[in-house]
């Protein structure tokens, strides 16, 4: 690694809000033994923050934890400890990291444990994973728990009768326990209020996204979009305080688009963009930076993402409507990026391609993340085709260590972009005797 | 003349091709990539020049229409190629000694100084007169590269001599070890003429060839003459960073290899590429464009590697690998698709009885299956197009054959091109990449 790299990234104030923000939630988190706070733990897919909000409860993501403490390179021995414990090698690595953690205290980034759940909310089965995932958790916690069942959308589209389903279970099922756990009685005019602030955040993030369809493009949509999404997908989709991260991110991109500048990158602006790609899958998390370094270095930027569009794909016209409350939320959870079916997701990254204007499709698979790398081939292919822009395959892993292999990942990135050179010069024949 | 040099800096070799501005291929050349891949680059590059003036000599020759019928012509080449070969063997046999000469100290042998040098002269000696022998028309090395040759041997008397001389042979291995790593990474002295015109007076002495002396020896001196002007080098391969290379003189294997393989064959639309560490299945359009591809993840099974590894297990050169495996007469399973649980299984094999040569042809099989799925998962074979397999492991008959076979079970009817010069075709890429560079 050159110094360069080492150096701290630059932060813009909305970066600086973001960071506050986070730090914030896990105090609040773990001064949850002093304050009281009731605490629900709840996955990114289908999080429903504006109804955990309504019982006046904390919102703990376990995924995010693993994030966190794979960006800060402690998942490593959380996932050997997860391992004695006798995980196996292929399960879910963010699983392995977050059971992992517990074992090793449960302790937060500000050095303070994370209080024992009072919910585990699993109000998205799109992941068959987090299921599992809290199967485990419960065991452990001995923790009420609340299950949403959400349909798959095996044929691509929400039905009435879908929606019903989720509806009925929240009325039935979930608002019950909720109020049952927190004490608070379920109020559908806080929720609204809620749910009007999330699609004021919604609008802003929206426009940051489709910012890249700009060439260049001001941001980039996998590294930079990460961060971007950061709020809305966590603890704070329905607060005040998303809707100033949002505004602020949208200023700031406005002010990069009207000087036409490329994405803020950890070594400062990117000069000059020489691929527009469209990324499918999540990103490695161990080795971020360096994994990020590898496109900026060759002046790569992600113009769109489908990892951006796991805890919601808003960009296609989706918002948390005030006026349907239950409705909305059940459609917000139906509408998650992995329930999609394959067909689906395709023609999304299609539309990416043509609208983003890319030069290439990219997808980094995650060995250990099912719902995510199944049939990926195959839509590899797919869009190859209907696009006849040239694809690649990459695999690193989300959080553990050892499943990034810098050289490989380095070389077949390379490798793809020079690829995509050839294409676009067109090459010209020579052969020889040899 | 203008010239435009590839070089593949592999895991185990570093290829160089030399071509001229008409695309035609002048020389190759080949090294060990040892630790040092700037001197393997040089060494790599130095051999494809002489193999250069080789062919300038040639062209001469047919220019003043000496030489006589092609298969003379040939015959008489590769004479000149083989006392080239030994004249450049025993320079750096006698660099190899010197060094040696400089480790003879005080601390290292006590008083005994007189004898290791009289014993390492003796090793020398013998080296020296077995030379001719080795580089015989028939003669079978089990490498080409001077580290493997001279090691071998240097084991072998240098063990002798220490019997007959009472010294220990530690102390002798002792210097040989830090007395070759030098002379490796020295690239082999100038004084190619010389060392050409000490061949080419051997050969014409040898062979009784009916020819002009004068004449050949202006053809070889314009072979000699002839300025070889580095217009443009791309490097590729594993070791391409490390080369004191601009960026742009650096191209990825992949676009090299594809690149290559449809020069060498221009129906090729599918490629496999089996190297030291990896494997890579590439399909390439009608223009030797690449169009997708697909390598071996996070780990080295199904590479040459792997062969490399099974020859160290089994205390048996690389190169005897295939013959043996071809003596199979049945293949035995190798479930494992991992480099070292291979080594177990082989042993355990050996254990239960079975056959070297049946166990080989398993292994031989095993990384074949490997590349199988490599090949699928970036698009499969077109039976329309031709398929082109490329890498070290391309020389492996055993290889070769199990890999038509899987190829015709899972794809039916399709041309398989395997060129004598397949490991080049990383370099060959690189080199047009260099041509079309300044074409442009």
């Amino acid at each position: 690694m050159t110094q360069n790299a080492q150096q701290e990234i630059v932060k813009e104030p909305s970066m600086l809000k973001q960071k506050a923000m986070i730090a914030g939630n896990y105090d609040k988190l773990t001064s949850a033994p002093e304050t009281g706070l009731k605490v629900a733990a709840t996955y990114v897919p289908g999080n429903l923050n504006e109804l955990i909000m309504c019982f006046d409860m904390g919102n703990n993501l376990p995924e995010i934890n693993a994030i966190n403490n794979g960006m800060r390179k402690k998942s490593g021995g959380m996932i050997t400890e997860a391992e004695k414990l006798g995980h196996s090698e292929d399960v879910c690595t963010y699983v392995k990291a977050d059971v992992g953690m517990m074992a090793k205290g449960n302790i937060a980034p500000n050095g303070k444990a994370l209080p024992v759940p009072d919910l585990l909310m699993l109000s998205y089965t799109g992941c068959f994973t987090f299921m599992k995932w809290f199967e485990l958790l419960r065991d452990q916690y001995g923790c009420e728990t609340a299950m949403l069942h959400v349909p798959y959308e095996g044929d691509g589209v929400i039905t009435d009768n879908m929606r019903d389903y989720v509806v009925k279970q929240l009325k039935e099922e979930v608002i019950p326990k909720m109020e049952k756990v927190s004490g608070v009685k379920f109020d559908i005019d806080r929720l609204r209020e809620y749910m009007r602030n999330s699609a004021k955040a919604e609008d802003d993030l929206v426009w940051v996204l489709e910012s890249a369809k700009n060439k260049p493009s001001p941001i980039d949509a996998y590294f930079g979009g990460v961060y971007y999404i950061g709020p809305i997908f966590s603890a704070f989709r329905g607060t005040e305080d998303a809707i100033d991260y949002y505004r602020m991110l949208r200023t700031e991109i406005e002010a990069r688009l009207a000087a036409g500048k490329g994405p803020i990158t950890p070594e400062g602006e990117l000069d000059e963009e020489k691929y527009r790609l469209v990324v499918e899958g999540p990103p490695n998390w161990t080795s971020f930076r360096d994994f990020w370094k590898m496109f900026y270095e060759e002046g790569a930027v992600v113009v769109a993402s489908t990892y951006t569009k796991v805890g919601g794909v808003y960009d296609q016209g989706f918002r948390h409507d005030p006026d349907r409350p239950l409705e909305s939320l059940a459609e917000y959870c139906l509408g998650c990026y992995t329930n999609r079916n394959l067909p689906g997701r395709v023609d999304l990254i299609e539309k990416y391609m043509k609208e983003y204007q890319a030069d290439g499709f990219l997808i980094n698979s995650i060995k250990s993340c099912n719902s995510f790398s199944a049939g990926q081939l195959l839509m590899m292919r797919e869009i190859e085709t209907r696009t006849g822009k040239p694809a690649a395959f990459i695999e690193t892993d989300l959080v553990d260590p050892r499943y990034f292999s810098a050289a490989n990942v380095k070389n077949r990135l390379e490798s793809y972009f020079q690829m995509i050179d050839q294409k676009r010069r067109g090459g010209g024949s020579a052969s020889t005797a040899a | 003349m203008k010239t435009f040099i590839g070089i593949d800096l592999g895991s185990t070799t570093t290829k160089a091709v030399m071509l001229d501005e008409n695309c035609e291929v002048l020389g190759r050349g080949i090294t060990n990539s040892r630790s040092n891949y700037e001197t393997a680059a040089a060494v790599a590059k130095q051999e494809a020049t002489v193999a250069a003036r080789l062919h300038l000599f040639r062209r001469g020759l047919n220019a003043r229409g000496l030489g006589g019928d092609t298969e003379t012509l040939n015959a008489m080449m590769a004479d000149l190629e083989r006392n080239f070969r030994l004249e450049q063997f025993l320079e750096q046999l006698q660099d190899l000694q010197d060094t040696c000469g400089g480790f003879v100290t005080p601390e290292r042998f006590h008083g005994k100084e007189a004898d290791a040098k009289a014993a390492l002269d003796t090793v020398f000696e013998r080296l020296r007169g077995e030379a001719p022998g080795m580089f015989a028309p028939d003669a079978a090395r089990k490498s080409d590269f001077f580290r493997d040759i001279a090691g071998s041997r240097f084991m072998q008397i240098g063990e002798e001599v220490a019997k007959e001389t009472g010294l220990g042979f530690d102390q002798l291995l002792n210097v040989y070890d830090k007395s070759i790593i030098d002379v490796e990474n020295r690239p082999p002295a100038g004084g190619m003429s010389a060392k050409f015109q000490r061949a080419l007076d051997r050969v014409v002495a040898d062979s009784g060839l009916v020819m002009d002396p004068e004449k050949a020896t202006e053809a070889m001196a314009e072979a000699m003459d002839t300025q070889l002007e580095e217009t443009y080098v791309v490097g590729t391969g594993y070791g391409r960073v490390t080369l004191p290379f601009p960026k742009e003189h650096i191209r990825s294997e992949i676009l090299c290899h594809g690149l290559g393989a449809h020069m060498m064959f221009p129906g090729t639309r599918t490629v496999l590429d089996i190297g030291g560490q990896d494997t890579k299945a590439i399909q390439v359009d009608p223009a030797g464009i690449v169009e997708n591809f697909q390598m071996n993840d996070r780990c080295a099974a199904g590479c040459g590697r792997y062969l490399g590894y099974i020859a160290d297990e089994m205390n048996m050169g690389l190169h005897e690998l295939g013959p043996m495996a071809m003596k199979a007469t049945k293949s035995v399973r190798i479930n494992s698709t991992c480099t070292v649980f291979a080594g177990a299984e082989l042993r355990d094999r050996l254990a239960l009885g079975e056959k070297r040569e049946d166990i080989v042809a398993g292994l031989h099989r095993a990384i074949i299956l490997r590349a199988m799925s490599i090949i699928s998962r970036s698009g499969g074979i077109d039976p329309q197009g031709e398929f082109t397999f490329t890498g070290g492991v391309a020389n492996n008959e055993a290889a070769v054959t199990e890999l038509k076979k899987l190829v015709n079970e899972n794809y039916g009817e399709v041309t398989i091109n395997i060129s004598p010069a397949s490991i080049y075709t990383g370099a060959l890429g690189a080199a047009e990449f260099a041509r079309r560079a300044t074409a442009n």
